[in-house]
């Protein structure tokens, strides 16, 4: 089933959009839709933009085996990623473990993003699960609470955010294939996706024929690395999004988030649900209207995009 | 708005043993109800024992918070006012119940209801209507997608839009929509009508127009007052194809099975 979620915070003079307590607000979101996905829980969230990149990334899984070696071999292979980021020319500003197997590095570097993540992600263990220059994703096993408390998230300020729970029913219970996904190699672009895509295996060879990286069996996962090629071809995140309508077969409403955009598309059938809150201080949307009403606390107009649209709001 | 921890047993049943919280304000026939602080399980049980063992005949239930499942299995005659908006499932397998609801509702309102009226002042999500055996469902705002599919009865009647697959598989029943209908309308349907006032973006399989007859406006009309809705000037009406009619090709007893 899964259950999807965003919100943009608009502000109400400034063209520039607001911040505001997203993590907190999106794991109340989240967390009404529990009933919808209570095997993992993801976060796509947008902190105010630095000249620092922000990588998170995992080494391990939680439900990998704890053999006797397991945290050295953590330590080992964080200092490895450490080690590799330097060789590239990256000025680390830190890197801190956020659980024991999921960390945030923080640095400065002005080459090509492709190079260095192909080189990251070649340490033992290693998967990127987001990098740019505001986009933080972050996704464990369990519900919205038990996410945010592993990962402190209550207190994360920023202007934007996706979500989404997960009921796995094509592939693992796992972080890997757990949403949102980066669009590898593409600085702050993420994506949540409910439904199923029945052109799965074409896609995933002609994107692989490509050079590009999967790192699940979950085929949401395309969504992600065909925005990153269509936008690498040159399109906007609107036109691709579009033409993805034609491209993607099978049932889907999926969210995309760039560093200033959130869009949502809907397949031709309108078979996954969607509904849609717009305000002057925010736009906020989600499976269930349940959602949104556990931050916005008050009777509201809402509807339902229908069959093939495609809708994207600025911050 | 936090909403109230739920237990749920072995078989994944929500609070098994449950009983009416008997929170409601009753003054002679009408009681109010607020459900702020209530489950969905406690909500239900609360209106089955107005509505039963208090001999209450009308209901407000404020502060519904868009939550699914309310006010379903309602199978007695009574008057319920719905001060907010509905999430999925609201109104569903009811048989008797004049409901308005306020606010908005989610997806499948009014499932399968044999008879009955559901007054929806805003917008609908999909499967509006599904499967309704009888009684009225209107929304005054837009639907979703699938409206009344498998509809075996009854009457939808919609303000504004309807999405994708008006209609689909619906084998006896009425709609009118007085918006635009999405593509696909009327789709595999068996039998019934559906008359449209706006644009149609395009037909259903073995959907076809037919002629308006002077019953098909008088119905309209009437259904018209009742709501006191603004009727679009001109109807557009259409019905089953009947290409795709197979029944004839089997024999009897196989007949019986499939109707």
């Amino acid at each position: 089933m899964c259950g999807i979620a965003g919100i943009i915070y608009r502000g109400h003079t400034s063209t520039q959009g607001r911040s505001g307590d997203v993590g907190r607000d999106m794991t109340r979101m989240l967390q009404a839709m529990r009933h919808r996905g209570p095997d993992s829980t993801g976060y796509a969230l947008y902190g105010e933009p630095s000249d620092l990149l922000v990588m998170r990334f995992k080494l391990a899984d939680p439900t990998d085996h704890r053999d006797f070696d397991f945290s050295e071999r953590l330590e080992r292979n964080r200092r490895e990623v450490e080690a590799r980021l330097a060789k590239l020319g990256a000025a680390i500003d830190r890197v801190q473990g956020e659980s024991e197997y999921a960390y945030r590095a923080t640095f400065r570097y002005s080459g090509e993003l492709k190079p260095l993540a192909d080189y990251v992600e070649d340490v033992p263990g290693a998967e990127i699960l987001s990098l740019g220059n505001s986009l933080e994703i972050v996704k464990d096993l369990g519900s919205a609470e038990t996410v945010a408390r592993q990962y402190r998230l209550d207190g994360f300020r920023g202007t934007h955010a996706i979500g989404h729970v997960r009921m796995a029913t094509e592939s693992d219970v796992d972080i890997a294939g757990a949403h949102p996904y980066w669009a590898y190699p593409f600085s702050d672009v993420a994506v949540v996706h409910n439904g199923q895509l029945t052109n799965y295996h074409h896609w995933r060879r002609r994107l692989e024929r490509l050079g590009h990286r999967f790192q699940s069996e979950c085929d949401s996962e395309i969504i992600a690395v065909y925005i990153a090629q269509r936008m690498a071809d040159g399109l906007s995140l609107e036109t691709a999004m579009k033409q993805s309508l034609d491209d993607l077969d099978g049932v889907f409403t999926y969210l995309v988030v760039t560093e200033s955009q959130l869009g949502v598309a809907k397949d031709e059938m309108a078979a996954k649900p969607l509904v849609l809150y717009e305000a002057d201080d925010m736009v906020a949307l989600a499976s269930e209207e349940i959602a949104i009403r556990a931050v916005v606390n008050r009777e509201i107009d809402t509807y339902d995009p229908y069959e093939r649209e495609v809708l994207v709001w600025s911050r | 708005m936090t909403q109230p921890s739920v237990r749920v047993d072995q078989r994944g049943l929500a609070e098994p043993d449950a009983t009416a919280p008997k929170t409601a304000t009753i003054t002679g026939e009408t009681a109010e109800l607020d459900a702020a602080e209530l489950s969905t399980r406690l909500i239900n049980l609360e209106l089955r024992w107005l509505l039963h063992t208090e001999g209450v005949t009308e209901v407000v239930v404020r502060n519904p918070g868009a939550r699914h499942s309310i006010a379903v299995g309602l199978l007695t005659r009574c008057r319920i006012r719905i001060d907010g908006s509905l999430g999925y499932f609201g109104c569903g397998l009811i048989d008797g119940p004049e409901i308005h609801i306020t606010g908005r509702v989610g997806w499948s309102v009014a499932e399968n209801m044999m008879s009955g009226v559901v007054v929806i002042d805003k917008n609908a999500g999909s499967l509006t209507g599904a499967a309704l055996r009888g009684g009225d469902l209107v929304v005054r705002g837009h639907v979703g997608a699938r409206t009344g599919i498998d509809q075996k009865g009854g009457t939808i009647i919609v303000g504004g839009n309807t999405g994708s697959m008006t209609g689909f598989m619906m084998q006896r029943g009425r709609q009118i929509i007085c918006g635009d209908a999405g593509q696909g309308l009327g789709d595999s349907m068996y039998d019934g009508a559906i008359y449209v006032g706006g644009a149609v973006a395009s037909l259903g399989v073995d959907c076809v127009e037919a002629e308006m007859t002077p019953a098909d406006d008088e119905l309209i009309d009437r259904k018209f007052r009742i709501y006191g809705m603004q009727r679009p000037e001109r109807f557009r009406k259409f019905v089953c194809g009947k290409k795709l009619w197979n029944y004839d090709n089997l024999e009897p007893s196989e007949r019986k099975l499939v109707l």
